[in-house]
Parts: C-alpha cells; structure tokens; sequence
C-alpha cells in the first residue's frame, strides 16, 4: 500500500512538468509499474496454487451452511455448529496448542441422512475426526479419513442428501461465497463500514448473478474464487487486490495521459496538415488484429462454394482455373464475408501464386479478384505476407496492357499502408509505375486487337491511382519525384478525363507537401490546370485541385499564379457549397493560403468572400474552422476587412472560439482576434466580450504555439483598449504569468511576451508591478540572443522597462548592457532601432555608459546616427550625447 | 512453284483476307509450300496438310496439347472437310487464328467447342471437354464429380436461358462480359507468347521456318 501510493507519488512528480522530458520518464515509471503488477499477478497464480484454507474462509463456509440449514427437506443440512463458541484474534476457535498443527476449527454436523460427525478444519483441508469423547466437550483430534479440500467437498462425499439439495442450492450458494467474501474483501481493503444489504436485495442480486453466469459456474463451481480468496495470502491478496486497484488507476490515468497525447497527435498532425503537410506516412489502415472466422461459427454458404472452387484453382488446368475465377468473380466481392472466406479457405495463395505463372489468362483472372477483395483491410495486409506485392510489381513490366492496369489497380487498393507503400518502393515499383503514366503519349491508339490490350490512357489511370496510394509515404514521393514522375503527371494534368484527373491531382496533392515539389509544381505549370479543374462539376476533383492549392500556396509566386490564373473566384464561389465538409475545409485551406498575399486579399474582398466567411465561423467541423478563422486573420491584416468582419458580426464567434481547444484553431483565432483589436472599435467589442481575458487566459496553454500566438494578439489589446492599465491589472496574478513566461524556452514565445510587456509597461503602476515580480532580471538573461525578432522585442521591452524607479541601474548591474550594444550589429534596422532607444534610455546611468564605452558602442552609434531612420538617428545621438556628457563632466572633475 | 503463279495466288488471296497485307500473305504462301514439300506441279492429288502434319504444327509451334482441342482446330481450318488444309483454308484460318476480331474469335472458338456441330455445346461435350481438367485425387470416391461439378458452374455462368446447354447466343454473352471465358473449354487459340514469336519468324524469314 505505501509501495502503491509511493509510486503514485513518484507519477505525480513527474507529471507536474511538461517537458518532453518528464514524459519520457513517465512512461518509463508507468512501464516498470506494469511489470511489476504483472510479475505480482504472475506470481500469485502460482503461489494460490498452493494455498489452502483460511479461517476467514472456513468461517463464511460456515456461516453459509448454516444459513441453508434447518428442518425441512428443501435444506442441506439439519444443522451445522461450532464446538466451541470462543473465537480467537486470529480467527481460528481451536485451542492454541492444536493451531500448531494447522487446525483451525470443530465442526459438529447434522445431515439429514446420515448420522451427525464432527469434523476437523485445518489449513490442509477438512476431515473427519474422532468426534466428541465426552461430556466435558473434549475432542478426539485423531483424523479419522481422507483429508477434503473444503467443507462442501466433504459433505457432498458424506451426505447423499446434501450433495443433492446442494446442487439445487450451488449457484446461489457459490454466489453467496463469491459475494460475501468480496464483500470482506472490499471492507477490509476500503476499511469502510460495509452497508448492510438487506437479504431480499441480496438474493436478488444472486439470482441475477445466477441467470447471467449458470452455464459456466456449474461446471466450475467453487474452484475460481477459492483459488483466489486463500489462506495466508489473504494479506497478499488483499495487498494484490489494491495494487490491482491502484494499476487500474494508475493505467486509468495512462490511458487519459496517452488519450491526452492522442488528442495532442491528432492535433499535432492537424496542425501538420493545414500548416503544410498533408498526410505524410500517415496510416490509414490500422493494422489491425485479424478476425478469423470461428471454426464452428454458422458459415454462410458462400463459405463452402468459394472452398470449392479454390479446391478447382489447386487442383485444375488453366482452362478449370479460368472458369473458377470467373465463377469466383460472380460472387460479391466486396462483401466481407467472401473475401475473408477466400482467405480462410486458403484462397488468397493460389491467387497469388497463380499471378507468378505463364498464363495470362489465369493472371488476369487472379488479379480482378484481388483487385475486388484488396479493398478490405485485413485482405491488403495478407496479400503483402503472402508477398503478393513484388509479383504485382513484376507484372507491372509484362507486355500485356491489361494486365498491367489490372497490377496497378491492385497495387492501388493494397499500398493502403505503409508497410506495403515500403514493399512497393523496395522492389521498384515506383519507377515502374510512373513509367506506366507515359504510356499516354501517342494520339493515335491502336484499335483494340487483342484480348489483353486495353487503352492507353487506361494504363496511365491506374498507374496514377497506384502511385497517389504510394504517394503516403514521403520516401514514395521522393521516390515518384526521382523516377520523373512529375512533368508526366503535369502532362496528364491536361487532359479532361475526370477518372484520370483525380488519381493525378490525388498525387500531386499528397506530394505538394514537399519544397521539392512546391518548386516543381510551379515550374511545370500545374498551378495553371489546378485552377482550371476548380471549375470542375466532380466535387471530389474540386476538392483534391483546392487541397493541392492550399499546399502550393505556401510559396508567394504559386498565390500570385493562383490569382492571375483566374483561381480566387471558383474559390469564393465554392465556399458557398457547405455541404460537403471536405471540400469546403480544402476550400477554406486555400482561400486561407491564398490570403497571405495582399492583392489576394483584395480579390476576395471584391468576391465578398469575407462575408462568408464570416457566415462559416459557426457551425462547422474544426478542420474549416481553424482554415476560415486562418484566413480570417490574413484578411484582418486590413482595415477595410476588419470594419467588414465588425459589421458582419464576425467578432463575437471569434471570441466565442477561444475557449477551444484545438490548437490549430487556438493559434489562428488569437491570431484573428489580435488582428481585429487593431481597430479600437473591435476592440471595444471584444473588450465587451472579456475577449481579452480569454486571451490572458491562453497563455497558460501547454502549447508554445498557443502562448505565442495569445501573447501577440494581447499587444494590440491592450495598445486599443480604453483604460488598458486598469484592464490588466483586473486579471488577478495575470502580471505575474506574463513575467514567468520569460522563463520560457521558445524564442516565439519569449519575442511575443516581450512585446506584451512593452505594451504593459506603458502603464506606471503595471510597470511598477512587473518590476516587483522581477522582470529585470529576466530580461537581462535573454539579451545573450542572436535571434532578430526576440532581440527588438526585447530591447523594446527593456527600453519601456528602464522608465521605473532604479531599473536602468539594475538592467547594468544583471549585466544586459554589453550584450545590447552587440545588437548594433545586427543587420536589421528594427533591432537598431529598438536597441538604440534602449541604449538612450540605459544612458541616463552612469555606469552603463562606461560599460557601453567600453564596449565601443560609440562608434556603432556614430553610424546609426547617420541613418535615415529618424527615430534611430535620434535615439543614437541621444545616447551618444548622454556619453559624451558624463566624459565631459569627468574630465572638469579631474580638473577642478 | 513459278513466280509468276505465286503472285496471282498471292493477290488472290490478298483481296479475300481480312487481316493480312500482301507481304504477310506471301510470306504465309511459302511457309505453307514448305511445310508441305515439294509437290509435283500438275498432281492431281489434293495440296495441302493433313490433320498429322496441322497438328503437329498446333503442337510445336502453338504449344496446344489438348489432342480433341486440336482436332476440332483442324476441323475449324478444314472448311471443306476433305481432310486437309490447303493454302487458302491456311491463310483463311490463320487469320481468325492470330489476328480475328473478338467476333470472329469467338465464332471460331464456338465451332472448335461444339463438337457434333449442332450448334449447341451440351453438358456431355462440356464434360468431355474438360474431363482432363482437374487432377484427380485418389481420394475423391467419383473422380468425375469434379468435373460434374465444373460443368455444372460453367452452366450457371453462362447459360442465360437456362436450358441445360450453351447456344451461340449464351456463349456470346457470357463472353461479352467476361473475355476470359472465351476459351472456356480448352485453349484452341495461340497464347500470346507463341504467337508472336511465329509471326516474328515467319515475317522475317518465311523460309527459315521449319517446325519439324
């Protein structure tokens, strides 16, 4: 038990980070504390083996019988007492010189046709003894027969009319066990007083018990629990029973801890995917365990009709096996039952090795089977086992065009996983594949001759369908990329076969998650039919065309390809199809990307695409949300927008969704959000909505992403909002979070509280606060920073901070001032800008002048005041003069 | 042979030949004349292969074993039944044989399966035809039960109408849908492979070829 909450102890310990880190060794602790149960659990089983019987067991044995006692013929026994009525601490009632020998009680038995016995209870089992020898109640302790396991077992050997009524009586009798004794259990493990459970309902309970459990109970009848609920064990068990509590709970908190980081991953790969990837080695088929189907489960007829044929596929020439596929094929394939019954009855490898043969025919056969059945699952993950896979790829080289297609179309259904993506790949599938995609090139196609020749353009489809399952995996787009696959693809692009467009647009969607192939992409001009198949009436290659713009449209000349090809307008107009949730969160996606550029942003405007969206913000599926929300915050970026999203109503969702808890969806809506408090009428609704509060509140978010994005969109609140400083003071201990999180580690993180605290310490008495909390210090820690955007945020922040009491001095005394002047080096204008500033605040101190002297930032500062920054120049000369003045004031000291 | 006369049967046969081009029918021509030797040039005898020599060809080149398939092949050539195939029926025959239409294939390949040519393949030809399909296994009580059984499932496979016996129009139909069902009972067209290595051969070098 200590052991037990010890460990707990130790989890919780560890839980309370959330470095990865910590995760690790929660893992390790959760896994040793598995083994530990499971060695414990283990070892029980065979240390109860040996057990025998206890007091505690003898006497709720007792105590049962005695409740089936009694006059009449229904009863088991015509009575059943002790011979002695004092009890010992221990349990047992024999005298203590006979519990040496194990003995722990007498028992007087009346059955009802045999004369009454007394019986011996001792750890080794029951037996019979030499019965009372006088008046004065002493007992012959001599065993008199055969040792019995438990008392039941003796009286039924003994009494016919107890083994009878018994047998009446087991089940209830045996749950009664079962029961009370799990009722001791729970009351000695919980120490809390059991509640009496009026008979009725108990007998109640039994009788359910017993309908539920009849079949099995009755064939094992006492074995189970007594088993469990033994002799010295006892303590054990009861030990074991709570460690088993406890694992429960402990695995209880595991699987929330692993569902936490499923809910983490699933966000994580959503993040993944609407921030750039789409899918990459994501395994869409579980491989799951097989279900075999029971051996003496009803079979369905089919069951044995397929058994027969594939007996006729074994045993038949080509011309037999060909008419047994064929008659193979007539069954429906795509039902579960067949296609597992082909697999049972062993089907699935004369399939596959018929595809190793000469017979074409038998190959074609073969293969417009597997084709049907590899839509299941469990059918794909045989097929590749079987090594089915680098036939199919062989085939893929065969003459016969067909064939060929029929290979592709397999390998399509079966490369579901990633396992099979990896087999196709390895055995060079991908190279073959994407040189089936050329055999579309001449015009002119042969009027079909022969029986295995099929179309050319045929041949391309499948090869494509092949190829957009293998494009899961990144080392298959790789792969496809190398094997030149993309100017085919790009060629293929350009005709109008929808069956053909959308396995090609399928590929290149899942493959535009690659810089490679963005790069690629562009430069064969795929932008250009991408849009062109927006218009498209088939939904699903509308879908697939906006996916792969939403990849594309990462990179500034692939927005501007997609706007001057004419693309933003199907997009608006598409997003009033709101029905289809899959296109329309690819629709979104794009619209999102496509909003990063500006003149885009006008184009939507003009489509009065923000309108709808808006409209979008309720009601939808997170995957649009966090995309319409994305592009929201894109287009907020300009005032006419954010007035548009004010008077459409857009700001009240906004704020609504930031009590979310999908990442994704977090950072684009404070990102919207901040982009909308810009305008100090949205931020007096916001502020309404305690908008900002919710903001606050996200910096606590475990998620660095969400911090950052929270911190940012908290600048231009508090730069808007009336009374800002009296507004955050309102947030209890909301000064104090900010200032910790300059703890942090993530430069994101840290350039964006920086910033908040810039715009914080524009108030006196916040400033004042923050300094109480330390801020000082802390910033002064991070100025040793090469990383642009935190070393103006932080200079920013220090320049604001020096306002207060004797703050420039401490800034010198934490040493911040040597690592600022490095700043002037930087190549960037707004570190200059910002560090300059900070320098001529710092420069009202005398010491930091010497150390910025000494660290020759006059000379740097003597540039920047030739800048045509009017700020920097000012700062520059400001700082360059408070200098110069204490060089003045030290030399008239020496000379005065 | 004379040049002279070897053009008029060339252009003769040309003009009444569906899949071959003039050089291919000439090339075909000499083969033939190969195959079948040197005859006398005014014999009264009747020129052409008898049903040995054709399917000795059918074995060697086209890999068929089946020996009813084969002579119901030979029969399929032999249009005017007097036991031999001369170099029209040659030419005419090969030209469904390597390159008929899917129609033409499947005429043929009906004529080859019904057996007493009544224009029905019954079960009984069925089960003849396929009694060599499946191997036996000792332990089956009636060996036949197997192919009982097959000809029963290519029945329901492909008798529409339902009574007992494939027609033309059954056997059109089931092939329609299913292509592979065009030999159903027993390969009588040349595989692929060895096709095109006799038309390889043959219309590269027509004298070089010599099955024997």
């Amino acid at each position: 038990m200590k052991e037990d909450s010890m460990a707990l102890h130790i989890l919780n310990k560890i839980s309370t980070g959330d470095d990865p880190e910590n995760e690790i060794k929660m893992k390790i602790a959760i896994l040793l504390k598995q083994l530990d149960l499971h060695l414990l659990n283990h070892s029980l089983k065979y240390i109860s083996l040996q057990i025998n019987l206890n007091p505690k067991t003898v006497k709720k044995d007792i105590e049962l019988l005695q409740r089936f006692s009694g006059k009449g013929e229904q009863t088991v026994l015509e009575s059943i007492e002790y011979t002695s009525d004092y009890e010992f601490s221990n349990g047992c009632r024999a005298p203590p010189w006979r519990q040496m020998y194990g003995e722990i009680c007498y028992v007087l038995v009346k059955p009802h046709d045999v004369e009454a016995f007394c019986i011996t209870c001792s750890v080794e089992g029951v037996f019979l003894n030499g019965g009372k020898t006088d008046e004065e109640g002493d007992i012959d302790y001599e065993r008199k027969g055969e040792v019995y396991k438990d008392l039941v077992t003796f009286l039924k050997e003994k009494s016919a009319v107890f083994s009878e009524n018994m047998s009446k009586q087991e089940i209830t009798f045996n749950e009664e066990q079962k029961n009370q004794i799990e009722e001791v259990l729970t009351k000695e493990e919980a120490a809390v007083p059991q509640k009496s459970i009026s008979s009725p309902d108990r007998l109640k309970k039994n009788h359910i018990n017993f309908v539920k459990t009849q079949m099995s109970k009755r064939l094992e009848p006492s074995l189970n629990w007594r088993a469990k609920v033994d002799f010295k064990e006892q303590k054990n068990l009861t030990k074991d029973s709570q460690e088993e509590k406890h694992g429960g709970k402990v695995e209880k908190s595991r699987t929330s801890i692993s569902h936490g980081k499923v809910q983490l991953r699933k966000s994580v790969d959503k993040i993944e995917e609407t921030i750039s990837e789409s899918s990459s080695e994501s395994e869409e088929d579980e491989e799951q365990p097989d279900h075999r189907q029971e051996a003496n489960a009803d079979l369905p007829s089919e069951y044995w009709q397929i058994q027969k044929l594939v007996k006729y596929l074994k045993g038949g020439n080509q011309t037999a096996t060909v008419i047994a596929l064929c008659s193979m094929k007539d069954f429906n394939l795509a039902q579960e039952t067949c296609q597992l019954a082909i697999r049972d009855v062993g089907g699935l490898e004369v399939l596959i090795n018929l595809l190793d043969t000469d017979e074409v025919k038998c190959k074609i056969g073969s293969l417009k089977i597997l084709k049907e059945i590899s839509h299941n699952p469990q059918i794909r993950r045989n097929i590749v086992d079987l090594g089915g896979l680098p036939i199919m790829v062989n085939i893929l080289d065969s003459p016969y065009k067909s064939l060929k297609c029929l290979a592709a179309e397999t390998i399509a259904n079966v490369a579901k996983f990633k396992r099979a993506r990896r087999a196709v790949r390895q055995h060079g599938g991908i190279t073959k594949l994407v040189a089936l995609l050329d055999c579309a090139q001449n015009a002119t196609e042969p009027a079909q001759s022969s029986l295995y020749e099929t179309r050319d353009v045929e041949v391309a489809r499948c090869g494509a369908l092949a190829l957009w399952s293998c494009s899961k995996s990144y080392s298959n787009k790789e792969a496809i990329r190398k094997a030149g696959g993309i100017p085919l693809l790009a060629r293929l692009l350009k005709t109008s076969h929808e069956n053909m467009l959308i396995p090609v647009v399928g590929t290149l969607q899942e493959c535009a998650s690659e810089e490679n192939y963005r790069a690629a992409i562009k430069a064969e001009r795929i932008i250009e039919n991408l849009v062109k198949n927006l218009n498209s009436e088939n939904e699903q290659l509308q879908e697939h065309c906006a996916m792969a713009i939403y990849q594309c449209a990462e990179d500034e000349e692939t927005r501007d390809l997609v706007r001057l090809h004419g693309g933003l307008k199907p997009l608006a107009s598409l997003l009033n199809n709101t029905k289809n949730k899959e296109l329309l969160a690819a629709v979104t996606g794009a619209i999102w990307k496509c909003s990063i550029s500006k003149e885009n942003v006008i184009k939507f405007r003009e489509y009065k695409a923000i309108e709808t969206l808006v409209g979008l913000l309720t009601d939808q599926p997170e995957e649009v949300l966090v995309n319409v929300v994305g592009a929201l915050g894109e287009c907020c970026q300009e005032h006419e927008n954010r007035v548009i999203v004010r008077r459409c109503g857009g700001i009240q969702p906004l704020v609504n969704l930031l009590v979310g808890i999908n990442q994704a969806l977090l950072v684009n809506v404070t990102k919207a959000v901040g982009a909308c408090a810009v305008e100090p009428e949205n931020m007096a609704i916001i502020d309404r909505l305690d908008g900002v509060r919710l903001l606050w509140s996200l910096l606590k978010n475990p998620h660095p992403d969400v911090k950052a994005s929270a911190a940012w969109a908290l600048c231009p609140c508090i730069e808007n909002a009336k009374d800002a400083g009296e507004m955050v003071r309102s947030f209890v201990g909301g000064l104090e979070l900010v200032v910790n999180l300059l703890k942090s580690d993530n430069k994101e993180v840290l350039a964006s509280v920086c910033a908040a605290i810039t715009n914080i310490a524009k108030d006196q008495e916040n400033l004042a606060v923050i300094t109480d909390h330390g801020v000082v210090p802390l910033l002064s820690k991070l100025a040793n920073t090469n990383n642009d955007n935190l070393r103006r945020h932080l200079a920013e922040a220090v320049s604001r901070c020096c306002m207060w009491g004797r703050n420039r001095v401490a800034f010198g005394e934490h040493r911040a001032v040597a690592p600022l002047v490095r700043y002037l080096k930087s190549n960037d204008t707004n570190v200059h800008r910002a560090t300059a500033q900070a320098l001529y605040q710092l420069s009202e101190d005398a010491d930091n002048c010497i150390t910025m002297h000494e660290n020759g930032a006059v000379k740097l500062l003597l540039d920047m005041v030739g800048s045509p920054d009017q700020e920097l120049q000012e700062a520059a000369a400001g700082c360059i003069s408070n200098i110069r003045r204490l060089a003045l004031a030290t030399e008239k000291a020496r000379y005065t | 042979m004379n040049r002279k006369k070897l053009q008029k049967l060339t252009d003769n046969l040309t003009k009444n030949c569906k899949h071959f081009n003039k050089f291919e029918v000439n090339c075909l021509i000499k083969v033939f004349y190969n195959l079948v030797g040197d005859v006398p040039e005014r014999s009264v005898a009747v020129v052409g292969l008898d049903r040995n020599a054709f399917r000795n060809i059918l074995h060697v080149t086209f890999g068929m074993t089946d020996d009813m398939i084969m002579d119901r092949v030979f029969r399929g050539f032999d249009k005017d039944n007097d036991g031999c195939v001369n170099v029209s029926e040659w030419i005419n025959g090969l030209s469904v044989f390597l390159r008929g239409s899917l129609e033409e294939k499947m005429k043929y390949c009906f004529e080859v399966f019904d057996l007493n040519g009544d224009g029905f393949i019954s079960k009984e030809e069925m089960f003849h035809m396929l009694k060599n399909s499946l191997l036996k296994q000792p332990s089956e009580e009636d060996p036949d039960e197997g192919i009982k059984d097959l000809v029963e499932i290519t029945l329901k496979k492909m008798d529409h109408d339902h009574d007992g016996k494939l027609s033309f129009a059954d056997y059109e139909k089931a092939v329609r849908e299913e292509t592979l069902l065009l030999e159903a009972f027993g390969p009588c067209l040349p595989d692929p492979k060895s096709q095109m290595e006799f038309e390889n051969q043959v219309f590269n070098d027509p004298t070089d070829f010599n099955d024997m």
